[in-house]
């Protein structure tokens, strides 16, 4: 019995050998994020989006004439995990570029495997500004940075706000001082100094003592860096102190569960927030849309992010004529790429150069809608 | 005194206050036998959700008055957590009451993560809150300024020092109070006297968790949001405020409490936010310092 078994094993092991030098051919591309786990989700919404741009660019031809396949590389969110997988796409798989990965603390240790491998990794949804922020010349992403979203809210508190008494909070964590932090230095650049810069306590409740300060330093705008935990209190002491000025934080309070923490609807009311345009809504995107939607699938959160990934990626090798990573990486530096997701530009250090984050408001039922 | 001042006034006496209501529960178990009942913050914990629950059925039987809500969730919230606390002190202390010091420390330890864990797993990790029940509030012009009190917070007030008065009669008038007195000062010629000890211990533990629940309810009022994790701050900041009034002590309980809310209120009003816990633990060493034995408490003397 061994020996048939240690038989099949042995031919199962050869035929993938040998099949892998067929395989060669095609233009091989690795789609890394939670394939499972609690953030699945997001992997399922990386994998639609990256297929259907791979049947799209397969239709068309391909990439320098080869077919693309995708390879799976599950991170499960885990750091660790996700190394590990980043060595195998790498050293295994020999994929010539990766799509990923999902959570920044995957993204960010596997993108130094993929530098050594000399591989172009792009990812369509890791916003901390760190995943660009070493020098690797391969990295890029697809999405804003959260400092980004810090200048994007400031310029609305000067614009469209004239906030001309701004408040700074955040909750001394590292994502909500960032986004606090690059808020305040765009707010300084525009003329407006913030005439309060404090940090409160992350899962404390009462912040009745700041709100009462803030009254006292007779503000309009409020920035909040931070998570709805503490923005939901927060924006309801301010309300129940009779402090009417307006509240602006980003991404960290975009859930229905800031409505809880608030207390109620008619507390979040007229709370503006920044997150990235929903991709559904842009126009080049559209008749992909349909197409995903007559398939039965909702094209939600980060699947054309996904998509518009692999084009950026098809554009560069095309346009280089190989896979080459380094030609790959200058000419997406140095070219716009036509994406779902509208025309993209990348900086040198692989950042888009026009962010999407939109503002969006909440309005008196507890739903936020982009203004 | 301008309005700023005086709302920061405002603003931590409500803290403080309900800070004092919790501190009793660790004083009052300190007192009698001597040991530090860390599970008390996840005992307000659980209290909050019971208070959410208890509004939610009366609401569900289509009580609409306020006063008539209010006190139906305050038995209801009290009752129950009462229980909890006397069950907690029956499966976790009461086995260990004559092994060493440590033992009882660790078991409440034991105690705050089951509760932890047991409230995460039973009612889920998200956040829960209420709707608001009291609206509105009264507004005072004060010079250039104006002073706000919600009516909630007028409430907790009232409540909060009702429920201190409260106390205070029943340790002083009654049958009890006389038992749970006279545990404490000792404990083996209490029990030779002829007072069942262990019951009057557990009726500490359940005068403990109903001031806890009074805080629960109150607190689930005015910010109307709370999680599994709510237990652990607010119960580190209790825990201070009996220190700093003199563990063991009740008046002093209460006193920690109101300095602790002010302390924190006017330093994050009149220096920095970031910094208040800082101030408030500086001012603990600070009077350590002075008053080992806190501001209210007895200091310890050797018995021979």
């Amino acid at each position: 019995m061994t020996m048939v078994r240690k038989g099949i094993l042995a031919f199962a092991v050869s035929a993938a050998l040998g099949l892998s030098p067929v395989l060669r051919a095609d233009v091989l591309i690795g789609v890394a994020g939670p394939h499972t786990g609690p953030n699945a989700a997001f992997g399922e919404q990386y994998w639609r989006g990256a297929s259907q741009a791979a049947a799209d660019i397969n239709a068309t031809g391909g990439i320098n004439g080869e077919p693309v396949k995708l390879i799976k590389g599950d991170d499960a969110c885990e750091p660790k995990q996700a190394v590990a997988v980043a060595n195998r796409l790498v050293d295994q798989d020999k994929v010539a570029a990766v799509i990923g990965h999902f959570c920044s603390s995957s993204t960010i240790p596997a993108s130094e495997v993929y530098d050594e491998g000399g591989i172009i990794a792009i990812t369509p949804g890791s916003t901390n500004p760190q995943v660009t922020e070493r020098g690797l010349t391969g990295m890029f992403r697809m999405c804003g940075r959260d400092d980004q979203q810090g200048q994007v809210a400031a310029d609305f508190i000067v614009d469209t706000l004239k906030g001309k008494r701004v408040a700074v909070i955040h909750d001394k964590d590292t994502y909500g001082q960032g986004i606090a932090d690059s808020a305040r230095a765009q707010l300084a650049k525009r003329g407006v100094s913030a005439v309060l810069y404090e940090g409160l306590t992350r899962g404390e409740k009462d912040f009745n003592a700041l709100v009462t300060k803030l009254r006292g330093a007779n503000v309009d705008v409020v920035y909040f860096g931070g998570l709805h935990t503490e923005a939901g209190p927060l924006l309801r002491q301010m309300r129940e102190q009779g402090l009417t000025a307006s509240f602006v934080s980003g991404d960290g309070i975009v859930t229905d569960e800031l409505v809880t923490t608030a207390g109620g609807p008619q507390y979040v009311k007229g709370a503006f927030m920044t997150f990235g345009a929903d991709p559904r809504k842009i126009p080049e995107g559209q008749a992909l849309v349909e197409k995903l939607r007559a398939a039965g699938y909702e094209p939600e959160g980060y699947t054309l992010y996904a998509y518009a990934s692999l084009q950026a990626l098809a554009a560069a090798f095309n346009a280089t004529g190989g896979t080459d990573a380094e030609k790959a990486s200058e000419w997406l530096k140095s070219h716009p790429v036509t994406t779902v997701m509208g025309t993209k530009e990348w900086d040198d250090k692989g950042d888009l150069k026009v962010s999407d984050y939109v503002i969006y408001e909440w309005d008196d039922q507890g739903k936020y809608h982009q203004k | 005194m301008d309005g700023i001042f005086l709302q920061q006034m405002v603003n931590g006496l409500t803290l403080g206050s309900v800070y004092g209501l919790i501190a009793i529960g660790y004083t009052m178990v300190y007192g009698i036998i001597g040991m530090i009942n860390f599970a008390h913050g996840e005992v307000y914990m659980i209290s909050a959700y019971l208070s959410a629950i208890g509004l939610a059925l009366l609401a569900s039987f289509g009580l609409e008055s306020f006063p008539l809500l209010i006190f139906g969730t305050l038995l209801f919230t009290v009752c129950v957590t009462g229980l909890y606390g006397w069950v907690i002190e029956r499966i976790a202390y009461r086995p260990l009451r004559n092994s060493t010091r440590l033992a009882p420390l660790i078991s409440a330890i034991g105690i705050s993560l089951i509760l932890q864990n047991y409230v995460q797993i039973s009612q889920g990790a998200r956040q829960q809150g209420i709707p608001t029940l009291l609206d509105g509030a009264f507004r005072l012009p004060i010079g250039e300024g104006f002073l706000q009190i919600s009516y909630t917070k007028v409430f907790i007030l009232v409540a909060a020092f009702a429920g201190m008065a409260a106390l205070t009669w029943v340790i002083r008038c009654t049958r009890l109070g006389r038992m749970c007195r006279a545990t404490q000062q000792d404990r083996k010629m209490a029990q030779i006297l002829g007072i069942d000890t262990d019951r009057v211990i557990s009726w500490v533990f359940v005068i403990g968790a109903a001031m806890a629940a009074l805080a629960g309810l109150l607190i689930t009022l005015n910010y109307g949001t709370f999680d599994f994790y709510a237990g652990f701050v607010i119960g580190i900041k209790a825990f201070t405020a009996a220190v700093l009034g003199g563990i063991g002590s009740l008046p002093g309980a209460m006193l920690g409490g109101l300095i602790l809310g002010v302390a924190e209120a006017q330093f994050s009003g009149i220096v920095n936010t970031d910094y208040k816990d800082v101030f408030s633990f500086s001012l603990l060493v600070l009077i350590l310092i002075f008053r080992p034995q806190g501001l209210l408490g007895r200091p310890q003397v050797a018995k021979v």
